[in-house]
């Protein structure tokens, strides 16, 4: 076995999921099946290979630090499911 | 012949000589998803008011002489670009009632052309599927077998093309999500090469390898689209400051003297025999127009899959962390602190598959596997890039099948997602060497589904695979053949 029930239910809390004990099962079954598959590529000798972040070479992209308009405050909170004034709402954080 | 059923450069010049007027092509288009979309579902919203005020816009516009090929054409978008007060879900109950504040770049680029949106278009939920499956809002049928998967992600912008409810549509490829609907639906696919297209305002499924891209009847239409779409955008800095050539420059019926390879990694045992005979054809046609082909080795092809599936699961899982439900999007009734929120807002809002790879991506990137799993892809990453570049020393294009398959039926896949993995098996590589690749229309299998060929060309050699894709579809029919929907 490549990863354990308990694995699973670990990497769930890391992803913050809340998976059901069939979810876990199933999940616990696929994802061995596709981490076996992947090592495959421990096939391959690749000490010496640089790893490719993305394809295209670019260097970083800068900007001229100055203001501009921004969509302002109601149109970022007009979607929000919760909202009080010009915040959003969310369940008390500290007990 | 119906406004509905014209290409793009065919209803422009009925436009443009005011044989037809914007009005009468939307209102045909909406028609026809009014008597085929209860079959097919490619829609998840139309937009059937917006859409008839924007053609009078464009037949205004048009009145004045100031037309762009785009003015005026009724398109769909994969609902996977924001829109500005028009709801993108992205197919998931996650994004169910949001209403984005901006519009994506593509489409503000479309609008500005004049081109008339007619709705928002069905896909797997955030891009995650090869089946058009796993959408929240059900899976869309294949216009030319409605018990078939159209592909997937993209399966809504092929199947609105084939089932002539929009002239064209724009989708996203990060695996092959736009090659593979495309080639199961019998329409025209072309991924650009990565850069080459904003990414601001798609939503984010895997950074380094998502790319925008038009599905649509023909190559013509293709570069059309590509024209109009590319180019550098201050809001994506991964966009590349290149000029944007003029593709329909590229649409050249002579390719004598080409030289088109065929990597012997994609034509191995167990490929379908109808694709094998599709195949086939396609060689013997560029042949006979005097193509030089060629064999070649992409000696990695046999690990991109995984390497994929870690590196696009390992962004995904980066990714869709903003989905919390604190500023968009659903949130969980009654949760009683903020991290219970966070759980159950994720666990009711994503779908099977989405948590599958958000789960695989956490673990890879997870302390003591990142460099066991996630630096190991990008390693292999390097060494596919390389596959392609080297090959690209030597020849023009590549040839090669865009899928092991013809479309599946609905159902055959969905308990195994390696083996549904496995189908982007030829179309993958690209999005890790992150270069260009195009879908064309090449055969029809003995069922009737459409079969597609796949040209891929060096990074930023989209006029080659247009050139090459042009030939192929003068010299043929193929993309002239139409659904009996």
């Amino acid at each position: 076995m490549k990863i354990s029930r308990e694995d699973v239910e670990k990497v769930a809390v890391l992803a913050r999921l809340e998976l059901s004990s069939d979810e876990i099962s199933a999940l616990t079954g696929q994802m061995d099946a596709i981490l076996s598959y992947v090592d495959k590529l421990n096939e391959l000798e690749t000490d010496h290979i640089v790893p490719t972040a993305h394809a295209v070479p670019l260097e970083n992209a800068f900007r001229v630090d100055e203001i501009r308009p921004s969509i302002g405050a109601e149109n970022a909170l007009f979607s929000a499911p919760d909202r009080v004034n010009d915040f959003f709402r969310v369940p008390k954080v500290i007990e | 012949m119906e406004l509905y059923e014209l290409t793009i450069h065919e209803l422009h010049e009925l436009l443009k000589s005011r044989k037809a007027s914007a009005v009468e092509a939307v209102k045909g288009c909406l028609d026809r998803i009014k008597t085929t979309d209860a079959k097919v579902n490619s829609f998840i919203t139309i937009t059937a008011e917006e859409a008839l005020k924007s053609a009078e816009d464009a037949d205004r516009r048009i009145a004045t002489g100031d037309l762009h090929a785009l003015t005026g054409i009724p398109l769909a978008l994969k609902d996977i670009f924001v829109t500005r007060g028009i709801r993108t879900t992205c197919a998931s109950k996650m994004l169910a009632d949001y209403i984005p504040p901006y519009d994506s770049t593509s489409w503000l680029k479309l609008k500005e052309c004049g081109a008339v949106m007619l709705g928002k278009l069905n896909q797997d939920e955030f891009a995650m599927g090869s089946s058009c499956e796993n959408s929240a809002f059900g899976p869309t049928k294949n216009p030319w077998n409605l018990e078939c998967i159209p592909g997937g992600s993209s399966g809504g912008s092929a199947a609105a093309v084939a089932a002539q409810q929009a002239t064209a549509t724009l989708g996203t490829d990060t695996g092959g999500s736009i090659r593979q609907p495309a080639s199961h639906c019998g329409c025209v696919g072309l991924k650009p090469t990565y850069g080459r297209v904003s990414r601001y305002g798609v939503i984010a499924y895997a950074s380094s390898l998502d790319q925008v891209g038009p599905l649509t009847r023909d190559v013509t239409d293709a570069a059309i689209m590509l024209g109009a779409i590319a180019g550098h955008d201050p809001l994506d800095s991964t966009s590349v400051e290149m000029p944007v050539p003029d593709y329909t420059k590229a649409l050249l019926p002579d390719v004598k003297g080409m030289k088109i390879a065929l990597p012997k990694e994609y034509f191995i045992e167990g490929l379908d025999p109808d694709v094998q005979k599709v195949m086939e054809n396609a060689i013997e046609t560029y042949r006979r127009l005097g193509a030089e082909i060629v064999e070649i080795t992409l000696p990695h092809t046999d690990y991109a899959v995984a390497c994929y599936y870690l590196i696009a699961t390992a962004e995904a899982s980066s990714n869709l962390a903003r989905y919390e439900g604190v500023r968009f999007g659903h949130r969980a009734a009654e949760a009683k602190n903020l991290l219970e929120m966070f759980m159950k807002t994720r666990s009711e809002g994503f779908g099977p598959e989405v948590k599958r790879r958000i789960m695989l991506g956490t673990y890879a990137l997870s302390s003591g596997y990142y460099d066991a799993y996630y630096l190991k892809a990008q390693k292999v990453r390097t060494l596919i890039m390389q596959d392609f570049l080297q090959a690209f020393e030597n020849v023009d294009v590549i040839l090669t099948p865009v899928a092991p398959t013809p479309a599946f039926r609905i159902g055959e896949k969905v308990n195994d997602p390696l083996q549904m993995y496995l189908s982007d098996i030829f179309t993958i590589p690209v999005n890790l060497a992150g270069t260009c690749g195009i879908s064309v229309p090449a055969g029809m299998s003995r069922d009737g589904l459409p079969i597609g060929l796949q040209l891929v060309g060096r990074p930023f050699g989209e006029e080659a695979i247009i050139h090459a894709a042009y030939a192929f579809e003068q010299a043929t029919e193929w993309c002239k053949q139409k659904t009996k929907l």
